[in-house]
């Protein structure tokens, strides 16, 4: 889908974000960028989305640069307009293409439903709860239907078992679109459990530190499964090799 | 019963505050041009009730003038400040100096300046009102959420997409903090003009029966004008309130 070769990212302050990030991106895969606090995933993440621009080295697209609607966007906030109903704000990527809200009605619904709000469309965020708000914020990422979902480190702020369920579900929403997804993570069991393939980076300037392909089978009850424990462990052991004391 | 009590209690207050003073005004025998009592007050409003009422929308429509012009200036400089950076770093020191610069200094020379008198008492309310609304607006421009942002870019909106459908938006609540005020100020702006421009003015406000008043000795119609000008307070404040719940209600529930 993309390459990135020698990505580096030094913003005008002297901070040196990515240093000499090379990676294949493959179409379908689900690609998670772990790393402490600080190692520049998110930047990385925004390069991705042509949001910031790499000081060296460059990003080629297979099918040529992405167009305005193409990435969906997540990112750790919901970050919904507070005056907007649910179905307005996944309106808006739409909306700002043109499209008149009664012709676009029926994606919207088919987004809030795809993740589980079919039931709130009018409501506004101020009475939904936070696992409620980034449900509403993936819809608005997929309610232009990119092939792309880039997701900046989404349920880092939910409690344990809303994580879980938008986890699972997230999955699933995975399986069954095809759609390639790159998400950033600070948590190995988040990673683990997620991804196909996990990037461990380094801390500032954030290097890839190690790969690691999954081969963890997909079933209900992977939290518990051995692989997957196996996989968490293996991941953890990469991570006290590479970091620093 | 509690929190009728608490309902009541600017009122009763109030009374009990009225009551004091006109027994204090009885008791002492303080005449009344030093100081009269609420009902001597109450009798200059009946005996001067038509002069006086004209008085009071007089002074009141200098003011809803003044906020007015002050939203309509303060909103465009603040658009013209989030527009470039060049604007902004030009305007900014501007304004800012106009809103220290006291006002009463500035006052006689816009009478000079500006012949129609109306139109000079309300350019002197505006500078001093203006400044709220400008500083607000231009904050609640400023702090649009950088995540909403960005998510407008990566759907390729323009520029007045941006403007329209997030940034003013996001500022309305400041906005309308700045106009609560800004609606204050129109208020003082107006008083301080009729004073500056006593009967060479406009002649029929409110400040200006205070001064004529003052010259008399009617102390009580002093008073009453006075009394009638923080009614013209409370309904300017009220007004903003009331709009700035209107339009806040619907948006987040």
């Amino acid at each position: 889908m993309m390459k990135l070769d020698g990505v580096s990212k030094t913003f005008p302050t002297g901070t040196k974000a990515l240093e000499g990030i090379s990676t294949t991106i493959a179409r379908g895969e689900f690609l998670a960028l772990l790393g402490p606090s600080g190692c520049g995933k998110s930047t990385l993440l925004r390069l991705l989305a042509k949001l910031e621009t790499p000081t060296a080295g460059t990003i080629t697209w297979a099918d040529g640069p992405p167009k305005p609607g193409e990435i969906g966007f997540v990112f750790q906030d919901a970050t919904l307009m507070p005056w907007a109903s649910a179905a307005d704000n996944v309106f808006l990527p739409l909306k700002l293409r043109g499209q008149s809200r009664a012709a676009a009605m029926p994606e919207v619904s088919a987004a809030l439903a795809q993740v589980g709000l079919a039931d709130f469309a009018a409501a506004k965020p101020a009475s939904l709860s936070g696992g409620m708000k980034m449900r509403v914020s993936i819809a608005r990422a997929l309610v232009s239907k990119p092939n792309l979902l880039l997701m900046d480190e989404p349920f880092a702020a939910l409690d344990e078992f809303t994580r879980h369920k938008l986890q699972e579900d997230l999955r699933a929403l995975w399986r069954r679109s095809g759609k390639t997804v790159v998400f950033v993570t600070h948590s190995i069991y988040e990673a683990a459990y997620l991804a196909t393939r996990i990037l461990v980076m380094s801390p500032r300037p954030g290097r890839i530190a190690a790969e690691i392909t999954s081969t963890v089978a997909d079933r209900p009850e992977r939290r518990t499964a051995a692989d997957y424990i196996d996989l968490v462990k293996h991941v953890s052991g990469t991570l006290g090799a590479v970091m620093p004391a | 019963m509690n929190k009728r009590l608490e309902r009541a209690a600017p009122f009763l207050f109030g009374i009990i505050g009225l009551g004091l003073w006109q027994a204090a005004v009885w008791g002492s025998g303080i005449p009344v041009y030093v100081l009269p009592g609420p009902i001597a007050i109450i009798q200059a409003y009946a005996g001067d009730f038509a002069t006086l009422n004209a008085a009071f929308v007089s002074t009141i429509t200098v003011a809803a003038a003044a906020l007015l012009v002050s939203a309509a200036l303060g909103v465009l400089l603040a658009l013209a400040m989030a527009a470039s950076s060049l604007l902004r770093a030009a305007i900014q020191p501007w304004a800012v100096i106009l809103q220290v610069t006291p006002v009463v200094a500035i006052a006689p020379l816009i009478i000079i300046w500006v012949n129609q008198p109306f139109l000079a008492l309300v350019v002197c309310a505006t500078v001093v009102a203006f400044f709220p609304v400008l500083s607000n607006t231009a904050a609640g421009l400023a702090a649009t959420p950088r995540d909403l942002l960005d998510l407008f870019r990566l759907n390729g909106a323009s520029r007045l997409q941006t403007l329209l459908l997030l940034r003013l938006p996001a500022a309305l609540p400041y906005f309308l903090a700045g106009l609560r005020i800004s609606g204050t100020l129109a208020l003082v702006g107006a008083v301080v003009a009729e004073f500056v421009a006593g009967s060479g003015g406009f002649a029929s406000g409110l400040a200006f029966r205070i001064l004529e008043a003052g010259y008399r000795l009617e102390i009580a119609r002093m008073f009453a004008a006075l009394m009638l000008l923080a009614f013209a307070g409370i309904a300017i404040y009220g007004a903003l309130g009331l709009l700035s719940h209107l339009m806040l209600r619907r948006r987040e529930t």
